[in-house]
């Protein structure tokens, strides 16, 4: 166990490989009650979303849409990436990350003078991630009673059934709900999944599945002093409405980027750590996560680096004395079962 | 947890077996290998490089964390465990069988400092 924001947390409950597999190959379920529902109300509540983050929400139209974005500082660093989903153009849930929860309601708060428009925090709400290629059906046999309500849901997509909000969303790469629901109803629906054959899954595994899938860790590959842009993340960035004025949309407009995030792939023996230093023949950069990779059976890691490093390009990361063979990849290494690389 | 009587142990979850050629035989302890979790790397010391006890002379990384090894005792690396090397599972699966590394102690009298297993188990019950 350990302390995760605040939150006491299993690294793993077996074999955190084991753990990795089951949810590449069949289903397995996370606790993530530590990340922090947001609801959003009020007549406003599009035109506010519209400036505190810097995708665009307009484009939400089907019911229970999500949408992945940022919300910035003034000067273009992450506060924090978050999920939103638009249920009407009065209403909508945001979902951020554990450990910038106070930060991000704080900070929403001040932004909201001028708008009409409420901003609760739901700390009262549980949240189950169940992931992998039969997720849906062992939620189903779970809760059949759930079926109707979600088994059209597409990928990126939330439903309301009773109190609970049922989101075809994860942090894995693979198929899959979110379940958010009352922290009262956790315990029994936790065990119904668990006797449908949903195996429980640490924290550690949850790090790797991410890392494999190219998704980013706030905190350890963005933060507030990083820009979208070096992050991988400008496809995030909404510039369609020239007319829309977004929190530190001038300030990236003034801050170019000098370095971007890419993948690694270690070919030499060793596992990247996160704060390797990487060396480029256009300079210097940084892992900024690393771990074993259980579907390569590789090392992997996501490291910022000078602009004009390419995909393809050979470099070296130094892992304690020694310099180490790495190549440069797409941040993408793995998901739907399977190895992208 | 398994803690063999025959063995020497360090306060940092090293063993080590003297053998009847006068070399001792050095890995990670059964409750080692639990708390690292998957092992997923080993890296070896090179036969002829001299250590002092408590020098870090090995990295053993899991899936979560890398974590250093420390000569129990001086002296010379004689051999290195080449097939854990190539299947660092091994020491998950018995971390006894799954030595690492031997050594030609310089001073054998540091063996005799070491814990012996009743002594290793209270460490072990504290971590």
């Amino acid at each position: 166990m350990v302390d995760f924001a605040g939150w006491e947390m299993p690294i793993h409950y077996g074999s955190q490989l084991e753990e990795h597999h089951i949810v590449r190959r069949d289903a397995g379920m996370f606790d993530v009650s530590h990340m922090r529902a947001v609801d959003v109300a009020g007549c406003d509540a599009q035109p506010w979303l519209r400036r505190l983050v810097a995708n665009d929400i307009a484009k939400l139209t089907l019911p229970g849409k999500a949408l992945y974005s940022c919300m910035l500082n003034p000067q273009g660093g992450v506060i924090d990436d978050l999920i939103i989903y638009f249920f009407s153009p009065t209403r909508y849930r945001i979902v951020v990350n554990a450990g910038t929860a106070d930060k991000d309601l704080g900070w929403m708060m001040k932004q909201t003078d001028g708008f009409n428009v409420s901003v609760t925090g739901r700390p009262e709400l549980a949240m189950i991630a169940v992931q992998g290629p039969n997720a849906r059906a062992k939620f189903w046999v779970a809760f059949p009673e759930a079926k109707a309500a979600s088994e059209n849901l597409v990928v990126f997509q939330a439903a309301e059934w009773n109190d609970w909000m049922i989101a075809r969303t994860g942090y894995t790469g693979e198929d899959g709900f979110e379940i958010t629901l009352p922290a009262a109803d956790a315990p029994a629906a936790w065990q119904k999944l668990l006797a449908a054959g949903v195996a429980p899954i640490g924290l550690g595994a949850r790090d790797t599945l991410r890392l494999e899938a190219g998704m980013n860790l706030y905190g350890s590959d963005m933060d507030e002093t990083t820009l979208p842009t070096e992050s991988g993340l400008t496809w995030t960035i909404d510039l369609k409405d020239a007319g829309r004025d977004f929190i530190g949309k001038s300030a990236m407009a003034a801050r170019p980027p000098q370095r971007q995030l890419v993948g690694l792939l270690l070919e030499d023996r060793g596992v990247l750590r996160s704060h390797q230093q990487v060396i480029t023949q256009q300079g210097n950069g940084e892992t900024t996560s690393g771990s074993f990779s259980p579907t390569l059976q590789r090392s992997i890691a996501l490291a910022r680096v000078p602009l004009g490093v390419n995909i393809g390009d050979e470099v070296e990361v130094e892992i304690r004395d020694k310099r180490l063979k790495a190549r440069v990849v797409k941040p993408n290494f793995a998901r739907h079962g399977k190895a992208l690389i | 947890m398994s803690i063999p009587s025959d063995l020497k142990y360090t306060k940092s979850h090293e063993w080590l077996r003297q053998e009847a050629d006068g070399t001792v035989t050095i890995g990670i302890t059964d409750h080692a290998q639990e708390a690292l979790g998957d092992i997923v790397f080993l890296e070896l010391p090179d036969a002829g490089r001299t250590v002092k006890a408590g020098e870090e002379c090995a990295v053993v990384e899991s899936v979560k964390a890398a974590s250093d090894i420390y000569a129990p005792v001086s002296g010379e690396v004689v051999a290195r465990n080449d097939a854990a090397v190539d299947a660092p599972e091994s020491v998950n699966q018995d971390a006894y069988a799954a030595w690492l590394f031997k050594l030609k102690p310089g001073n054998p009298a540091e063996i005799g400092a070491l814990l012996d297993a009743a002594a290793y188990a209270k460490v072990a019950d504290e971590h």
